[in-house]
This record gives C-alpha cells, structure tokens and sequence, in this order.
C-alpha cells in the first residue's frame, strides 16, 4: 500500500471524533406537565465504532437516537444541551437545514420494516429518492447504484426487486432494503434503533453481520438502540445503559459485563431467561414498573425496584461517578461489588423489607439528630 | 428436518390434547397455487405439561396452535381433547368446548377491545357462557384479577390504555383463566414486551398453570423463554417438525441441524467468545407455496445430502424420549426400535 492510497490512510488514521454529545436533553410539554425523556446525556463517538444504547421502553433510549438527529419537530419539544457533528453544533439547525445532514451524514433504520418502507411505492423509487435529492445523478445511474446497494445487502436478484413493492419481501429482505435506504448516500452515522427486534433469531444473526460488514467497509460509526443486552454484548465496542431518561451506567463493553456496577444493570441480567439454566428456573423479575418521567421519584430513579435500596436512595439522586476503569461511569451510591452494597443487602434481607424497601434504620444517625 | 411421522406422540390414554397428521393449506388467491402451512404435523400434551412450540416465523407453530382450537379448521388429521375428536364437529358443538381452551396472543395491548372496561373485558365470557349470578361473575373477576397481579378495584373501572403493556398481558392471561379452562394456548405470550416484564409474565403464567392446573401449548421463537417454561419442546421448520424432546436434551445437545443453528444464532448476554460461532444459516425461510422436496430444510442445512431431497425423514428416537426428523442427526445413541424383537 502507497502512502497516496487515501482510501487507506483515512481508514488507518488516529481515531477521529464524529460526534461529541454533552448534557443533552429532552423534553416533551404534554398536558399532563413536562416529561424528561432524555435527561444529561454525555458521550463521544469516533468514526468506525459502534455504541450500543440499552434500555427498556420508556428508558428514553430511541428519543435519545431522535433527538440526536433531530427529527423531533414541533414546539412542545425542549433540547437542551450540545450536539456537535464533525465539530459543528447541529442543536440549533433548522429542519431545512437538517435535511442535508439526513441521509447524507446521518441516517438510520428503524425496528418495524413493514411500516418504515412506504408500501405503495416501489423499492427502486424508495431507494432513488435521497440519491436524487443528495447527490447530482441522473436516472440511470441512480438505478445502477439502488442496484449495487440492493445487491451489497444481500438481496438476490435486485434489479427485479427495484420494481417490487415491500410487500412482496420478507421481514428480513424488507430490513435489509431500509439498510441499503440508509447507506445510500454513504453517512457517516448509522443510527440503528432495533433493527433487529422485529425478525427472527436467524435472521437477526444475519442481519447483524450485515450491518457489522457495512460498517467496517464503509469505516461508518454507528449507535445501535436495543432492548437486548445479548445483541450489544458482541457487536458494541461501548455500551450505555439508559433508565428513566438518564445514563445509569456506562462503560466500555467487556468492562460493563466483567465489572457492573449498577444494580439495573445487574437486574436486567439476571431477569432474562438463558439457555444454560435448567427449564423451569424461577426468574429473578424485576418487580413494579419503569418510572414516570412527568414526576420521577425524588431519590434514585431505579430505586423502588432496586435489592440494594436504602433511604439515601430514596432521598437524594445519585450522580454518575466514575469508576476505577477508565471510561467507567455509573450513577450509584451501593455499586455492585463494594462492601456498601453487600451491606446494603444483608440489611435488606435481614429485615425481610420487599424489593424497593429499604429496610428501617433504628439506630442511623440521621434519625437520631 | 421437515419429517413426519409419530413415533414421538405417548399413549393415547396418556394425553389430553392430541393432534395427528393435522394438515392446514391456505389458498392462494384462485391461482390453484397453496400455501402448506402446516404438513402432518403430530402432538401430543400429556394433562399439566407445557410443551413449547419453537420455530421462526413461517414455520407454522402460530397456524398449528390456531388448527388445535379449530380456527381454521385443519384441512386433514385429527384432533382429540381428553379423548372427544374436535375436527369434523359443528361449529356450534365447537362452541361448546371453546370454555376449555383459550388462547392469549402477541400484542396484549391490541388484544384488548380499547374502548371497554377492564372489568368487563375479563367479565365478558362469564357473561357470554351465564356462569352465575351477577353477584357470583363480580367475585370471579375480582378474584382472578387478583391472582394475575392486578388490583380489581384500581383496574376494574379503567380501560386497556391507562395499563402498561405487561399489565394488558396481565389481564388478557386473566381473561382467558376467568372460565377455568383445561388447556391455555399462548402464542408468542412475551415478545412484545421488555425483557423486565417479559420474565414478570413467564413467572406469572407458571404460577397460574400450578394454580389453575393449566395444560399448556407454549409458542414462541425465543429459545431460552421457551426451555424456561416448558417440559417439552417441539422444534418447527416450514410446517413440519424437526425435532421433539425435553428441553435440557435438546438444548444441551440438539440432534437436528435446524435447531444447532437457532441455538448458535442467539447473541449472548453471557459470553462474548459467541461472536460469529457457529455456522450461519444461509438465507431464510423458503416459500411455503412450494416447499424443497424430500426434507423441507435440506436447502439451508450445511450437512445436506443427495438422500435429503429424495426422501422424507421421519421422527425417530434417537436418545430416550429424544426424537429427531432428520436422516443425519447431528448424534445418535442406539435406541432399541420399539418395533423390534417381539
């Protein structure tokens, strides 16, 4: 390879900041008062990595990906917080704006392939349309590169496809058309929220190898939002765990799994069935439900679902402190691991208290003064 | 993997819900072309076992749970619930044993007329069936809303929208237990909802089937959710089955290639070292209009040979109450033939 490859030097280059998001949030104005979405969110993102975002519905993980690319319109949103692409600050772009970022920079697929593609219009035409509106091609060549995509996705006969309607493909062949859709005009950021969720285990596999071998060949960062700790395990380099619109933990990935510290984390591991338990095995459920985000609870948001709980919890919120490696944040007072927390559960399972109870401090010196 | 054949059903006596060689086709518009949904697919559910029904979509474990409840009607084969043959009854004689199986569905929230009451929603096949008086329904529904987890006087009066979709699920469980039913169909009872939930739902069902002493059809495509729940599984390709055991035997050592590749296909929260292991599988599922000859997996099976498009496998035992349709099992202990010796 010749220094003058410029294909190779920038794929080799020292790693490039795509995206620096700092203390960004989100909130809806309803009827009902102000729901904090997304609340402080913090993180960088180099080209060529992938970030998975963890959370259950409600965790605010896919207003999260929204807000980023800022399709959430209208004037009962409120974004606070930075966003730079590439060193710009996009926060304040107008959607007239955006839409040169769209698509070209940053594009993204969605969980439901059936009602993300529109089904009375033909796949070539879906494809075409954001190479038309992006890049100076005439018709034929607009079609020559929905057919080179088609094909790059795995699709087997694609000019055929071009005039199908998706309809006529199945939920696999439908998610890997919105991915050609979203490569089309070569972004930089792919945001992924649940490409995955709606197809099957086969599939999924596929489908993931597939966005992993784009990513790679096209050197593309990309934020893949899912529900699935298992999905993320293999295919992010960092993962950030969201719980009622804020970061709860997050860190790079083998130091999430071998050091957790934040019970959510460890209770979303422990409520999903696996295949090396024997059938049967009553399942650790995390009881009650996510928070309201209208009017979260005063303490720790995953407090009134947490083993470790104790008043402290219940009063103050805890911040995102770091941990002792690098890249390591967790918002916590008992993180897993430390004798506080061991403490912490002895206590509770002493006194018998329910999950989300902590149990009675007869003797703490914050009842006594 | 796509075999026939019986050799995994027990005795007849034994069983509860019995389904042999049921077939189910849907037309294709008037093409004369069929969509072989379900082909000889056989089972069996002894009184108080789950079996699990996996599969991916197109397989056709949702068409076989809806064929053992008579919607739609199998084309061929029968079907006997504690001995009494369903196919071939009048819909009104169907009606009849409807009390005793019920199903609960994907999507909890959908399944849930919007616009009624809670109370009424799980009140409602009390009314239908006039099981007791007014007065008698009101404590029911009271009583099974309290045993699926929700709070009959802060529920009964709302509507599906003001619950979240794990308590929706809640009361659609509740609702198909308010006639006390002999066997509960659930398809796919847990996908729609978050995985904190979803084990809340799996802990939820298990109790209701040791309290209600449920027989149960479990059908999902989540591996781990079905083994949690069930005593026996029954894997599906293409409307036929591949292969049929206890699920720590199947799991623990799959004998059909189908269902080595669904257990390789899971992305583990547990180890990252599964990063791409095992072998793919090429492609998707084939069309169910004209399915591959011989065995139905043969043209996504890495082991596939000359014989698997020629001949049909049939189920066979091949570890004690271990049954395989494949003719190159991935294992293979030397099983005496029942049919042998004698």
């Amino acid at each position: 390879m010749t220094v003058l490859d410029s294909d190779t030097t920038s794929s080799t280059a020292p790693r490039q900041t795509l995206l620096e998001v700092n203390e960004l949030s989100t909130s809806f104005r309803t009827e009902r008062g102000m729901v904090h979405a997304v609340d402080g969110v913090t993180f960088n993102l180099d080209r060529g990595r992938t970030l998975g975002v963890v959370g259950e519905s409600g965790s605010g993980k896919t207003v999260l990906s929204r807000s980023i690319m800022g399709l959430l319109g209208g004037k009962n949103v409120i974004r606070e917080g930075s966003v730079r692409y590439e060193g710009t600050e996009i926060i304040g772009y107008s959607a007239k704006q955006m839409s040169s970022v769209w698509g070209a920079e940053m594009s993204m697929i969605f969980q439901d392939p059936m009602t993300s593609l529109n089904p009375v219009m033909k796949i070539g035409k879906q494809i075409t349309e954001s190479l038309h509106r992006h890049l100076d091609v005439d018709k034929d060549e607009a079609r020559k590169t929905a057919t080179a995509l088609l094909k790059s996705v795995g699709i087997p006969a694609p000019e055929q496809r071009l005039n199908e309607y998706p309809h006529q493909l199945s939920g696999g062949m439908r998610q890997r058309v919105t991915i050609a859709i979203a490569l089309a005009c070569g972004p930089k950021i792919l945001f992924a929220d649940e490409p995955t969720t709606a197809l099957d285990v086969t599939v999924q596999a596929q489908i993931l190898d597939l966005l992993e071998e784009q990513q790679r060949e096209r050197h593309m960062a990309m934020i893949l939002v899912t529900h699935d700790l298992g999905v993320v395990r293999t295919r992010a380099d960092e993962i950030i765990v969201m719980y009622g619109g804020k970061v709860v933990e997050q860190a790079p990935t083998q130091t999430l799994f071998a050091e957790r510290k934040m019970p959510y984390t460890e209770a979303l591991l422990r409520s999903i069935p696996r295949l090396d338990m024997p059938s049967h095995t009553r399942l650790d459920a995390i009881p009650g439900r996510p928070p309201n985000l209208i009017d979260p609870p005063k303490g720790c948001n995953f407090a009134p679902r947490c083993r470790y709980v104790q008043d402290r919890c219940l009063e103050e919120r805890p911040p995102l402190v770091p941990a002792d490696s690098p890249g390591h944040f967790y918002r916590c007072f008992f993180p897993i691991g430390s004798p506080e927390s061991v403490e912490a559960l002895a206590r509770n399972s002493a006194a018998g208290t329910p999950v989300g109870v902590p149990a009675p401090r007869s003797t703490t010196p914050t009842e006594e003064s | 993997m796509a075999g026939s054949g019986t050799a995994h059903l027990r005795d007849p006596q034994a069983s509860l819900l019995r389904a042999e060689h049921i077939v189910v086709e849907f037309p294709v518009g008037n093409t004369g072309l069929k969509v072989n949904a379900v082909s000889d697919v056989s089972l069996d559910i002894l009184p108080g076992e789950t079996l699990g029904l996996v599969g991916e979509s197109g397989s056709g474990k949702s068409t076989t749970g809806r064929a053992l409840m008579q919607m739609p009607h199998p084309k061929s084969g029968s079907i006997t619930l504690a001995g009494q043959e369903l196919t071939g009854l009048k819909s009104n004689e169907i009606r009849e044993l409807r009390p005793q199986m019920q199903m609960i569905f994907q999507d909890p929230i959908s399944s849930l007329n919007p616009r009624r009451r809670v109370g009424d929603i799980v009140g409602e096949p009390l009314k239908i069936w006039k099981r007791g008086s007014a007065a008698e329904q009101n404590a029911l529904i009271d009583k099974t809303l309290e045993a699926v987890g929700i709070d009959p006087a802060a529920a009964r009066s709302r509507r599906p929208h003001e619950f979240s979709g794990g308590q929706c699920q809640r009361i659609c469980v509740a609702r198909a237990l308010v006639l006390d039913p002999k066997v509960l169909i659930c398809d796919e009872p847990v996908s729609a909802l978050d995985v904190s939930v979803q084990a809340q739902i799996l802990n939820l069902l298990q109790d209701m089937k040791e309290r209600y002493g449920l027989t149960m059809l479990f059908i999902a495509h989540d591996l781990a959710v079905v083994k949690n729940v069930s005593d026996r599984v029954a894997v599906m390709y293409l409307g036929k089955l591949c292969e049929v055991g206890s699920p720590d035997a199947i799991y623990a050592r799959p004998a059909h290639p189908y269902t080595r590749a669904l257990i390789d296909s899971i992305p583990s929260a547990d180890s990252a070292e599964d990063k791409h292991a095992g072998a793919r599988l090429e492609g998707e599922i084939p069309s169910p209009v004209a399915p591959p000859s011989g065995c139905r997996f043969r043209t996504r099976c890495p082991g596939a040979q000359e014989l698997c498009a020629q001949v049909e496998p049939v189920m066979r035992e091949v570890a004690p109450d271990h049954y395989v349709a494949c003719h190159f099992p991935l294992h293979e202990t030397a099983v005496p033939a029942p049919t042998a010796a004698s």
